[in-house]
């Protein structure tokens, strides 16, 4: 990729922050940490490597991505109304009263979301579903899907991890949004997960440590490897902080899961993203 | 034509006709693929008829994303592992994001008969009924499986099939007609009705004819499908015989008897009396010994169907 697509990016990446902190923001409440972590991989996948199009959100044979991590959905929002997939008014809607963008994914009342999500765990076995239903079908799509940390405890992503290498889902791309915490602390201290990288590729699947999770050349990098494997599943670990580019989000650390944001910080949090 | 054939060959067989006509058409084992018949698929159909292992909660979230790209698959194992062990799964990524997705579960309560009572669903109607929008449908024997097959691969929307797997005596005729949302009457009476679903309607004909020895004329209506239930069917006939008794083969509490009583209290309260298991679990032994043992036998339909007489005003 060269610099000036980076840049772009970035610039991009700066943007769906702004989108998300003010869609959070205007509402007051939400889960700010979690969407603010993915934002440089969705970047990644719907401005340049996803098939699809805003124009036909059910277009035969495009790529799908399958937030699992469902209460990042505002994240997903945010990309989907800059991409155009619906008025980007509708971000001021957010967790009101007859919204079509609920806190948690839902393909029934959103424009461009390919997967109801919410109960952890669920997610990557439907991500799983629709790889195989592709591999069925013969349409050369591309599934990915964004795995929380504090989600990959659930017992039923390792069913879902041990069934993608046995159905060798080549064209299953997932993600480990490895931001370290969960509600009630770090990973590693409610129920470690570690060594991650170590029991995706004993369960099979082709692994890639992003070192950065925010460093847009190496999440776009490990997607076309991703891309190129021969017989695997791939797995993307994304080292990412939680709260990422806003500084009061960041700094409320383990507490930011689920947080209120007050008008003040909104209008702060916009300014550090101009 | 159906006669000396198990419900599981049945159920393969006329799933392979669907798959030969219906590319959409998925079938997904958990590791029951011998005992449920559907292996018998794997040979011709090996890329639609495949097994994710005894990983109950991933077949069910995999089936889920298959629909949402265009397909249909029908997914089994044993009833309690096809019900309350991925009820989540089953709420949310089936039915709450509406995939066209079918759940077979096959030995439902007491005909899981020597596996006993860890396999003895006696509550996955109740558990799976409080879902809303789903459709529950439990065949009485081989002729109505299989005429409603495909007409539930029809219906787009989730349905759970609760069904016997083993040879049953057949009821249907040849020429049955069936109707999924709509009850069937098998026989008319006018003293009480019996509401029976799976295999109790073979206990329901039974009582029906010991009551008639004792001159009680009682109508019997399969209730195939336990969700919607057929309201109208329901009241009619606890209007003209103004007493019920629900048979069936599951918990009494959350089953049949809860989706008959639930709509006559609103329309047409009469006397309901409940055969089924009375809120308890099972434990191993043969079905003609359950039945006895917890008062499932047609004798005790004809005993509740006096007693419900008895209360009528």
């Amino acid at each position: 990729m060269n610099d000036r697509k980076v840049m772009f990016l970035k610039d991009k990446s700066r943007h769906i922050r702004r989108l998300i902190v003010d869609e959070i923001g205007k509402l007051g409440v939400g889960h700010i940490g979690g969407c603010l972590s993915p934002v440089e991989a969705l970047v990644v996948l719907y401005y340049r490597q996803m098939k699809i199009d805003p124009a036909n959100p059910r277009m035969e044979g495009r790529d799908r991505f399958i937030m699992s991590k469902g209460h990042a959905g505002p994240a997903l929002y945010a990309v989907l109304a800059d991409k155009g997939y619906f008025d980007i008014c509708e971000l001021d809607t957010l967790n009101k009263p007859e919204t079509s963008l609920p806190s948690h994914c839902d393909m029934l009342k959103t424009r461009g979301i390919d997967m109801t999500a919410g109960s952890l765990g669920q997610g990557i076995s439907c991500a799983v579903g629709m790889a195989k239903a592709s591999k069925i079908k013969k349409d050369n799509a591309f599934i990915y899907c964004m795995v929380g940390d504090g989600e990959s405890q659930e017992g039923e992503v390792w069913e879902a991890a041990m069934c993608a290498s046995q159905f060798k889902l080549n064209n299953l791309i997932a993600f480990t949004d490895y931001n370290r915490f969960q509600i009630d602390g770090s990973v590693q201290e409610t129920m470690g997960i570690a060594p991650l990288d170590k029991k995706w590729e004993a369960f099979g699947w082709n692994v890639i440590n992003v070192a950065d999770g925010h460093d847009i050349a190496e999440i776009d990098e490990a997607v076309e490897k991703g891309k190129k494997s021969a017989d695997k599943p791939t797995m993307i670990i994304l080292n990412t902080i939680k709260g990422k580019g806003v500084s009061f989000v960041e700094a409320a650390g383990v507490k930011n899961h689920n947080m209120p944001v007050t008008e003040e910080q909104r209008l702060q949090a916009l300014k550090e993203l101009e | 034509m159906y006669e000396n054939m198990e419900m599981r060959q049945v159920l393969a067989e006329i799933l392979g006709g669907m798959m030969e006509k219906d590319e959409r058409i998925v079938v997904i084992d958990a590791d029951l693929a011998r005992a449920n018949g559907t292996i018998a698929l794997r040979d011709k159909y090996p890329e639609r008829a495949f097994d994710v292992g005894i990983a109950e909660q991933n077949m069910a979230a995999v089936a889920a994303g298959m629909a949402a790209y265009g397909l249909i698959p029908f997914i089994g194992s044993f009833t309690p592992f096809a019900t309350r062990r991925i009820c989540d799964q089953i709420a949310i990524s089936i039915v709450y994001a509406k995939r066209n997705v079918k759940i077979i579960g096959t030995d439902p309560g007491i005909s899981a008969e020597l596996n006993g009572g860890t396999h003895m669903s006696m509550e996955d109607i109740g558990v799976i009924r409080s879902i809303p929008g789903i459709v529950i449908f439990e065949p009485v024997d081989a002729v109505q499986l299989a005429k409603a097959l495909p007409v539930i691969a029809e219906y787009d929307g989730p349905v759970y099939i609760r069904m016997f797997r083993k040879a049953f005596p057949v009821i249907f005729k040849d020429d049955y007609k069936f109707e999924l949302f709509k009850a069937d009457l098998i026989s008319e009476g006018k003293d009480v009705t019996l509401f029976a679903s799976g295999i109790m309607v073979n206990e329901a004909l039974k009582a029906a004819e010991l009551l008639k020895a004792s001159g009680i004329s009682a109508e019997i209506i399969n209730i195939h499908t336990i969700k919607p239930i057929d309201r109208e069917a329901v009241v009619k006939s606890a209007k003209k015989t103004g007493a019920a008794v629900t048979c069936e083969n599951h918990n009494i509490i959350g089953g049949l008897k809860s989706a008959v009583a639930e709509v006559l209290v609103d329309e047409c309260p009469v006397p309901v009396k409940a055969v089924g298991v009375q809120d308890h679990f099972g434990e191993v032994a043969k079905m003609d010994y359950l039945k006895k043992k917890y008062h499932m036998t047609a004798e005790d339909i004809v005993k509740a169907a006096k007693e419900a007489i008895a209360m009528k005003k």
